[in-house]
């Protein structure tokens, strides 16, 4: 960079290069081409740099703001049902917008059920493939195999359901559905007709959609774990399993479980998969062939057709609790995430 | 690291062999970790095979220039989809890529105090937030006023959702500029805002601009808060005040009807939809890195 033709630059790309002398582990690639910039004169710029700095604070509130407003629409909106039905709207059965009887239990107890079975198919799977890319993989495949969860969480929800409907449904009533129905009748799980169709093809879309889920954050927090606690127990003789149950897994409970809850918050907010494979009939079955309908959905389905103030009011109530579980269940998580990552985050320069 | 897993020599000759459980959990755990990642990988490649199995065959140019036609009738498209679908996207980034770098600008340049922190943590929150709920408060805050759905409001709720994204990403792109950088250009004398807009902003630019084509892609398939918001519409609609067709939608309302020529057209913009996606962000990913190789060059 010291060229003769840079004698006749402005003084700041010379020290621009002297940046780059000072701190080598700066690549020289990476240093801003800084241009020729004049001085204000220092009451304009420090009116200037106040300006700046609210207009950031503004754009920072409006990430509370939003927040706010949030609640505020959607408690407002939902007046007239609350005042109606109370508490007893939670534990009501009846979903009959012709009489104005409006009970949301149906809703809560399916989005409840197909996020358990979604959890329960993609917690194993997940945090098995988050070990597999930290512990095991060969290095030259981790980058591919993190790279396809990723791709797998970019794939749109209304993509999911149309695979869903096509290809999934098909397999389960024809392959999946018989055999559960032959092995697994006397649990009671598996009873009824398979329509392929209902809360087992939901739970299975919705297994799919948040495995990327908790995997990435589970592989974030495994990637956490100091080498050492590694490098020590191999030392003492342990086997790889012994290694990751004792060194790994144990070190990043916390964050697992923190994953594990963000997967659920996922799973209790996902619409259009759902609503496209769970069959949309508000019962309380205890067979998962039955179909059913979760919180989500019914907003999706009956929110354009809902004529009355009141019929409206109910589903933003459903779109209310909504708002209040997933706000709690992402606090909970991000906190446990929180408190295992913090240690190694982005902030190089603290 | 791969010899660990079976004793070596220097253990057989100082320790017992290991014992036939331990050996058998090993095996077993390596088997069942490989298992899941093959399980894992399993629907991503039924996905994308039957999407483009599905797809090819269902695009035409009928497909890519017309507007949906009636049950029975051949030769319908998703044009105006399309077309409907960026205009949204682009009102949705309008608002969604000021407010979030302005807030992670924010979070990271003066992020000290508690404010940030809550800030910070709700910007995670709202990230957790389903989109049918942020639809809702969409519908809630400009469709009621205005007394009609529009194009507006898909892009309100689609830029509502874009915030947090690129609110955390942009912080944490930020922090990684060295402070020498900073401390460089603010001991020239510059005022701190051309420091942070010119200098700082612009090393963390490639990492802004990345986080920013991941909250597009992320709200470029959302369906659920464009239902009341933007609406659909089977014709073509070019004003951003009436309601708007859009891809997902349409794709959505194809696949759940009876018709198999419509669930065919489902396919293709299924196709279409994530070719766009795929395209955004590869398509940022070659510029950035080209950036990164003429420096170095």
């Amino acid at each position: 960079m010291s060229t003769p033709a840079n004698s006749d630059l402005p003084q700041l790309l010379r020290i621009e290069t002297h940046v780059g002398a000072a701190n080598p582990a700066v690549p020289r690639a990476e240093l801003p081409v800084v241009p020729r910039i004049e001085l204000h004169s220092s009451r304009i710029s420090k009116w200037l740099d106040w300006i700046f700095r609210n207009v950031l604070l503004l754009c920072s509130l409006s990430v509370l703001g939003v927040m706010g407003i949030f609640f505020y629409e959607l408690t407002s909106r939902s007046k007239l049902s609350i005042a109606k039905f109370g508490l007893h709207f939670f534990t009501g059965q009846t979903w009959d917008p012709v009489s104005g009887d409006f009970g949301a239990l149906p809703f809560i107890y399916g989005t409840l059920l197909s996020s358990l079975v979604a959890l329960v198919l993609a917690v194993p799977l997940a945090v098995g493939v988050a070990v597999f890319i930290t512990e095991l993989c060969p290095r030259a495949l981790r980058g591919i195999s993190s790279f396809t969860v990723e791709l797998l969480a970019a794939i749109p929800s209304v993509i999911y359901g149309l695979w869903g409907i096509f290809v999934l449904v098909p397999i389960l009533r024809l392959h999946v559905q018989p055999w559960l129905a032959h092995y697994g009748a006397w649990t009671g799980l598996f009873g009824g007709p398979a329509y392929g169709i209902g809360m087992l093809a939901a739970g299975i879309i919705l297994a799919i959609m948040i495995v990327p889920i908790i995997a990435s954050i589970t592989r974030e927090v495994l990637v956490a774990v100091p080498q050492s606690q590694r490098e020590a127990v191999l030392a003492l003789g342990a086997t790889r399993w012994e290694m990751v149950r004792m060194a790994v897994l144990r070190n990043a409970r916390a964050g697992i479980m923190g994953g594990i809850i963000l997967g659920l918050g996922r799973a209790i907010g996902e619409t259009m998969a759902v609503t496209m494979l769970i069959g949309n009939r508000p019962e309380i079955a205890r067979s998962l062939f039955a179909p059913g309908y979760t919180m989500a959905s019914v907003i999706a389905n009956e929110f354009s057709e809902a004529t009355d103030d009141l019929y409206l009011s109910a589903l933003v109530e459903i779109g209310l609790a909504l708002l209040i579980v997933t706000v709690i269940v992402n606090a909970i998580a991000r906190l446990l995430v929180w408190s295992i990552t913090r240690g190694n985050s982005a902030r190089s320069n603290a | 690291m791969h010899n660990m897993s079976t004793p070596g020599p220097v253990s057989t000759t100082l320790s017992k062999p290991l014992s036939l459980w331990r050996r058998a959990t090993n095996v077993g755990f390596i088997a069942l970790a490989s298992a899941a990642a093959v399980l894992v990988l399993a629907p991503l490649v039924a996905i994308f095979g039957y999407l483009l199995y599905k797809g090819i065959g269902s695009i035409n140019v009928a497909f890519l220039t017309n507007t949906p036609k009636p049950v029975g009738e051949s030769g319908g498209g998703m044009a105006n989809a399309i077309v409907g679908s960026m205009m949204i996207l682009g009102l949705g980034s309008l608002i969604g890529v000021p407010f979030g770098i302005g807030a992670g600008i924010y979070m990271a340049e003066f992020g000290r105090g508690k404010l940030v922190t809550l800030v910070r943590f709700t910007a995670d929150v709202l990230n957790g937030v389903p989109s049918i709920v942020v639809g809702i408060a969409a519908y809630a805050m400009v469709v009621l006023p205005q007394q009609h759905f529009s194009a507006v409001a898909g892009g309100v709720a689609l830029g509502i959702m874009m915030v947090p994204t690129i609110a955390r990403t942009s912080e944490d792109m930020l922090l990684m500029v060295p402070n020498t950088i900073r401390e460089a250009a603010l001991g020239l004398g510059i005022p701190q805002w051309r420091a942070t807009l010119q200098v700082t902003l612009r090393t963390a630019s490639k990492g802004v601009i990345t986080g920013c084509m991941l909250a597009f892609a992320r709200v470029a398939g959302e369906t659920a808060p464009l239902l009341f918001t933007a609406f659909g519409n089977q014709f073509w609609n070019l004003n951003p005040n009436q309601p708007t067709a859009a891809l997902p939608i349409q794709i959505y309302s194809y696949a759940i009807s009876p018709f198999d020529e419509w669930h065919k057209q489902a396919w293709a913009g299924a196709l279409i939809l994530i070719v766009l996606i795929v395209v955004a962000v590869s398509a940022v990913r070659f510029v950035t890195s080209r950036g990164t190789m003429a420096n170095n060059a």
